[in-house]
Parts: structure tokens; C-alpha cells; sequence
């Protein structure tokens, strides 16, 4: 996983609430491998109508915005399906932050296993955002992880982020490199666990029938 | 004496493996539920060249993507076949058992998962999947997650997170006849709002729950997600105990005995503390259906939908304007006016038995209005409802009565609602486009679906009743 320190780029307003999952990648386009392109079917159904032209009121088709790296979105952003291909999309498309007042718990988790940064910012801070963002969509936007500060416009605003995850993302740390060096408590609790509840353990083997 | 602890807390405890020093623990999987999405996480197992830890602790259901027509031919869409047979693909090559298409428990995995008796009490359990909050309703911690945890707990049968803050619902009193589970669900989230449990882990609690079934109790729990809640549980009573008796994979015998006096410990402590405490009053719920596009736009069904132009918050109307756009539903107007295009009966939320009799009850002797489909939960209910001939009921309804699978809650297998048409639907999503491109979705219990059927438009099944057992 790619590092994330600080970040200076063009932010896009989003300020529509519950953007869920199926809003941010249809479910149509789960079967696709990661490499078929994800991020060229974000939004599919905001941004282009059923006949595949571009719905002009999407502020991501404005030509400024598809540059933009920063997305300014409303509450309970990625809630709903535990689709991580919703944050490939994003990702692939080139977002590497997402400012929101609130999102989905299972996003989030995904987000920061794929170097996506979740700042958590006010309602009245997002609106603020979205409206400089969108008198000035050329003025980069920046930021700042480890001091947890987002510059807009001509504000500085502080963001909020679990310190477990905002330390992954500053570290690019890998999961599973790091579970690996508890292998030994990981044997011993399995041992102890399945002693102490054996009927945790399913009662007879599974048989494969396709 | 040991501080009192919560059923969370009791059940976080005893999965963890470590706990590092910035509060993270890495916890234990009992069980692992793997469906056709998984391929991404098979994929970056084998990118790593690990295998997969627990076999015995994994079990695969084909549900996503399988038909729920024709299954006696191939299947004609090539990427849907290439889906269900990759992971027939993955589970045989990591030795994990299957309930494939032609398997006869097969069905959608938060049904299978309890008819077959792996999910149990004390258990944690996790699937690639928002709904396997479900199994909570045994008194187990069990949760959604994406493709990389999936891939974690593969290689690892354990997973990192950080400990939930605690909420209990509580619901009192004695929910009145053709109220069920769904209906309870709906007015939760309505009330606590589509992201008003981030962040909790939710125990259900009170006499109206307590009464539930078990069915009823993952209903209630499968929706805890639609209220922003990971996992929602109830601590596990003689209910859960008479339904896991006998079921394939439970303990039996001695076992069982053991088992069900461990399980019996799985409640909270009468003193325990929780972060956020929530009560609603069950005797004055009412049948609910939705109206908008996120499950908390829920409303009693003698309601009329909102007027934004009553509405003083200038976001609050936009959004509301912006939801009845899309639903073409006029401001104001009565729920009991909105005529319906056709009815879905199925999903992780509503398609085990109790809801098909729901259902049933309502349909019997009677013609529905409009076309609709019945996909039950799983194979195995699928042939219990035949043998009730709750089939016959269904067709001569002029309903379509399917084999088992996700179906037409998310239409990935094909199943879809035309563009511009209004399904009214047991589901757990009223999301824009979620049963298909421009289709518009109403949630509403089984035998609420059941009375919008028969009228032809979203109604009351309450006096549908008169005369008849619900």
C-alpha cells in the first residue's frame, strides 16, 4: 500500500448525502477484475444517463474537476454494501482522499487498506468547502495528514481520522505482514480457544458438492 | 468483584488473540462464510503465495450471482457462469466445503448458514458481505467486511479491529397483529437514522424482541446495517437454543448440553454500561413501508410522504426533493395512493418460511394486481414451502415462485426491475438503482407485500387480515 502524507489537488463537491456503495460502483460491475478498469465506471449512474451521454449537472463531468483527487461529499458517504471495489473505483479514478461528516463503517476499513484517506470534517465544514471548491475550482486544496488539517480556500480546518487508521496510512503499513509477527500467540490462542469452547469447532466436516 | 460487562464486551473478550498498545485487537474467526465475490481476496492470497489457514473453519454458498430460473440449463450469461464456477474453483483448491448451485442446501449464506446450524451462540463470524449481521441474532459477533479482511482472514483466521462502541435498542411491549419483525426493524432505523450506529456494535434488548423468533431476530438484526450498525445481536434464550437442536453442524447430544449452558452465559450483565441507549414503545408500531431512497425514509403506512416545502432546512428539502424526483412520487401524497409495478418476495432479510406463510396467509383465495417474483431463502426452505404447498398459493396468485439466491435484491444474477418501474419488495435497500438501473424500490414486510400486491398499490395488510391466521 502506497503512503499518504500530504496531498495538494483539486477537490471535487460532492455534497449530496448517502452516496452508498451501490451509488458509487453499481452492482453490475462487481464481477469485473480490478484490472478491467474500475475507476472508467465511478458513479456510472450519476454520471451518465441510461443512454451513456454525460449528465451535465454532475459536478465530476465539469473538465476542471476530472483531474480532482479530493472529493467534498455529504453524510454517510460509502454506506451500505461491504463492496472494497467501491473504493478500488475511487482510487483508480485518482481520488486518494474523500472529506465527509460521516461514513460508512465497512468503507472506511476498506479505505484504509487501499491508501484511501477518510477525513471526517462538520456538516457546516463540508458546505463551506464545497462552496469555495466551487467559486475557485483551479485553487488546490491540501491535506495534511499527520497534523490532521485540511487548507480550503482561505481556511484552515482540523479533520478527524481513527489514529489507528491515519498511523497506517502515514506508514503504508500492511496487515498482514504485521498479523504475521504473532504467528506464535495466534497457535496458542487457537489451541486454548478450541479447549475452551469446543462447540465453536462445527460438528462434523463440510462436504463440497458445486 | 470484575467490572459488569456488556454481551459485546463478553464476546470480544474471548476472540482476543492481542491487543496492541494503540487499543487494536486482533480477534478470531469461528467461522468464515465465502460467496462469489470473494474472487478478490482469493486473488491477492495467491498474489501473496499463502494458502488458506482454516479450511474446516470456511464454508462457501453460491447465492450472488446463481439463477433462480432454469437451472436444469447452463448458464447462459457467460461472466455469471464464470462467477459461481470460480468459486467453485477457489473452495476446491483451498479444500473449503461448498453448498454450490446443484448443492440441495444451497441458498443465500445468512439463511444456510443458521438452517445448517454453523452459526451459533459465542461465535465470530465474518463474511464479505453487509448482511452477516444476521447471525447476531444467536447471540454472535458477526460483521461485514471488504475484500482485503476477507483476504486477512484467509490467510490468517483473524482479523485487527477496534472495539465498537455498545448501543442496546431496547423495544417494549406487545406488537400488534400483522407487526412483525420488519416492521420493528424500519422504525428502528427511522428512528436512529441511516448512519445513526456507526461507529456500535447494537444489542437488541426487550420484551417485544424477546418474542421474536429466530427468524424474526435476523430480520431485525440483518438490518442493523442499514441503521450505519456493523453488528447487531440478541443474547441467545431457550428460542435459540429449541431452533439450533438437531440442525446438521450444532453440537449434539452431551455437546449440545455444554454448549447450551456455555450459551446461556452470553447476556448482559445487569449493571453493565452501554455508550448509547435507545428505547421505542412496541405496542404503538405500525405496518411501515419506504418511500425514498435510503432506508431511514420510512414511514407508518397510513402516513403521506413529506412535503419539502414544509421542510425549514434547506439541505433536508433538497434531499427530499431529490427523493421523490427520482421515486415519482407528488409531494404529500398518501403512501396508500402510490400504485405498484410489481412485488419481489425474497433476500437475506425476509425469505425463510415464517416470512413465505406471511405472505401466503394474505395471498390465499386471492389474485395479485401486478407480476411479482418468490425466490425463497434456500433450497431447503424452497422444498419446506412445497411441501406446506405454499407454491401452489403463490402461483395461483399469478406470482412466479424461483429457485434460491440474492435474486432481485441486488439483480446481479439478472434479476432485475425494468427502469422506471416501482417494485414494492421485503429487501433491505431502497437505494437508487439497487434492484436495477432506474428502478424504484418500496420496503415493506413480507405480508405487506403481500396486501400491496393483491391492491395494486402500496396498503395496510392489517385489515386483509380480517378472518384469517397472519
Amino acid at each position: 500500500m502506497e503512503k499518504f502524507v500530504q496531498l495538494s489537488a483539486k477537490a471535487c463537491p460532492l455534497p449530496f448525502s448517502n452516496l452508498n456503495t451501490d451509488q458509487i460502483l453499481p452492482a453490475r460491475y462487481l464481477k469485473w477484475p480490478r484490472s478491467k478498469g474500475l475507476g472508467t465506471v465511478l458513479f456510472q449512474d450519476l454520471r451518465f444517463d441510461a443512454d451513456g451521454n454525460q449528465k451535465k449537472d454532475f459536478p465530476l463531468n465539469q473538465l476542471l474537476w476530472q483531474s480532482a483527487k479530493i472529493l467534498v461529499a455529504g453524510r454517510n458517504f460509502g454506506g451500505g454494501s461491504s463492496r472494497e471495489a467501491a473504493v478500488y473505483a475511487l482510487y483508480d479514478y485518482g481520488f486518494r482522499c474523500v472529506i465527509a461528516p460521516s461514513f460508512g463503517d465497512i468503507f472506511a476499513q476498506n479505505a484504509v487498506k487501499n491508501g484511501l484517506v477518510t477525513a471526517v470534517v462538520s456538516d457546516a465544514d463540508v458546505a463551506d468547502m464545497a462552496a469555495a471548491v466551487s467559486s475557485n475550482p483551479e485553487r488546490p486544496v491540501t491535506i495534511d495528514l499527520d497534523r490532521r488539517t485540511i487548507v480550503c480556500g482561505d481556511r484552515t480546518y482540523a479533520f478527524e481520522i481513527d489514529p489507528v487508521s491515519r498511523n497506517q496510512l502515514l506508514n503504508g503499513w500492511d496487515d498482514v505482514d504485521l498479523t504475521e509477527s504473532y504467528r506464535d500467540q495466534i497457535v496458542r490462542f487457537s489451541i486454548e480457544h478450541r479447549a475452551r469452547q469446543p462447540w465453536a469447532v462445527p460438528a462434523r466436516a463440510g462436504t463440497q458438492v458445486s | 468483584m470484575s467490572e459488569p460487562q456488556t454481551l459485546v464486551d463478553k464476546l470480544w473478550s474471548t476472540h482476543e488473540v492481542v491487543r496492541r498498545d494503540d487499543g487494536t485487537s486482533l480477534l478470531w474467526v469461528d467461522r468464515h462464510y465465502v460467496h462469489e465475490g470473494s474472487f478478490h481476496a482469493f486473488s491477492q492470497m495467491k498474489a501473496r503465495g499463502r494458502t488458506v489457514a482454516e479450511p474446516g473453519l470456511t464454508f462457501g454458498v453460491a447465492d450472488h450471482y446463481v439463477p433462480t430460473r432454469g437451472r436444469d440449463h447452463a448458464i447462459a450469461n457467460p461472466e455469471i457462469a464464470a462467477m459461481v464456477r470460480n468459486l467453485e474453483a477457489n473452495t476446491t483448491e483451498s479444500h473449503i466445503a461448498l453448498f454450490g448451485l446443484r448443492d440441495p442446501r444451497q441458498g443465500i449464506v445468512h439463511v444456510v448458514g443458521p438452517e445448517q446450524g454453523l452459526t451459533l451462540p459465542g461465535l465470530l463470524i465474518v463474511c464479505g458481505d453487509s448482511h452477516t449481521s444476521t447471525h447476531g441474532a444467536f447471540g454472535a459477533y458477526a460483521f461485514g467486511i471488504g475484500a482485503s479482511e476477507v483476504a486477512h482472514v484467509l490467510m490468517t483466521q483473524t482479523l485487527w479491529q477496534k472495539r465498537p462502541k455498545r448501543m442496546r435498542i431496547s423495544v417494549d411491549g406487545t406488537a400488534t397483529v400483522g407487526v412483525g419483525a420488519k416492521d420493528i426493524a424500519l422504525a428502528i432505523i427511522a428512528h436512529v437514522g441511516a448512519d445513526g450506529a456507526q461507529g456500535h456494535a447494537i444489542e437488541f434488548g426487550g420484551s417485544t424482541i424477546r418474542t421474536l423468533s429466530m427468524e424474526g431476530r435476523m430480520t431485525l438484526c440483518n438490518m442493523s446495517i442499514e441503521a450505519g450498525g456493523r453488528c447487531g445481536m440478541v443474547a441467545p434464550d431457550a428460542t435459540t437454543f429449541g431452533y439450533l437442536k438437531g440442525r446438521p453442524y450444532a453440537p449434539e447430544g452431551d455437546a449440545y448440553d455444554r454448549a447450551t449452558e456455555a450459551w446461556s452465559a452470553l447476556a448482559s450483565d445487569a449493571e453493565a454500561r452501554f455508550d448509547r441507549e435507545i428505547t421505542l414503545d412496541g405496542n404503538v408500531i405500525a405496518p411501515i413501508v419506504t418511500w425514498g431512497t435510503t432506508p431511514d425514509d420510512a414511514l407508518p403506512i397510513d402516513a403521506r410522504v413529506p412535503d419539502p416545502s414544509r421542510e425549514g432546512d434547506p439541505v433536508r428539502a433538497k434531499y427530499l426533493r431529490d427523493a421523490l424526483d427520482y421515486m415519482a412520487i407528488a409531494p404529500g401524497k398518501k403512501l396508500t395512493e402510490i400504485p405498484i409495478d410489481r412485488v419481489f418476495i425474497g433476500s437475506c432479510t425476509n425469505s425463510r418460511i415464517e416470512d413465505l406463510r406471511a405472505a401466503a396467509a394474505i395471498l390465499a383465495g386471492r389474485v395479485s394486481k401486478v407480476p411479482g417474483l418468490v425466490s425463497p431463502g434456500s433450497s431447503s426452505v424452497k422444498r419446506q414451502a412445497e411441501g406446506e404447498g405454499l407454491d401452489r398459493i403463490f402461483r395461483d396468485a399469478g406470482l412466479e415462485w424461483a429457485d434460491s439466491g440474492c435474486s432481485m435484491c441486488v439483480g446481479i444474477n439478472g434479476d432485475l426491475v425494468p427502469s422506471g418501474e416501482r417494485c414494492a419488495s421485503t429487501t433491505n435497500r431502497n437505494f437508487r438503482g439497487r434492484q436495477g438501473p432506474g428502478a424504484r424500490t418500496h420496503l415493506m414486510s413480507p405480508a405487506m407485500v403481500a396486501a400491496a400486491a393483491v391492491s395494486g398499490h402500496l396498503a395496510d395488510v392489517r385489515p386483509l387480515l380480517a378472518g384469517r391466521k397472519p
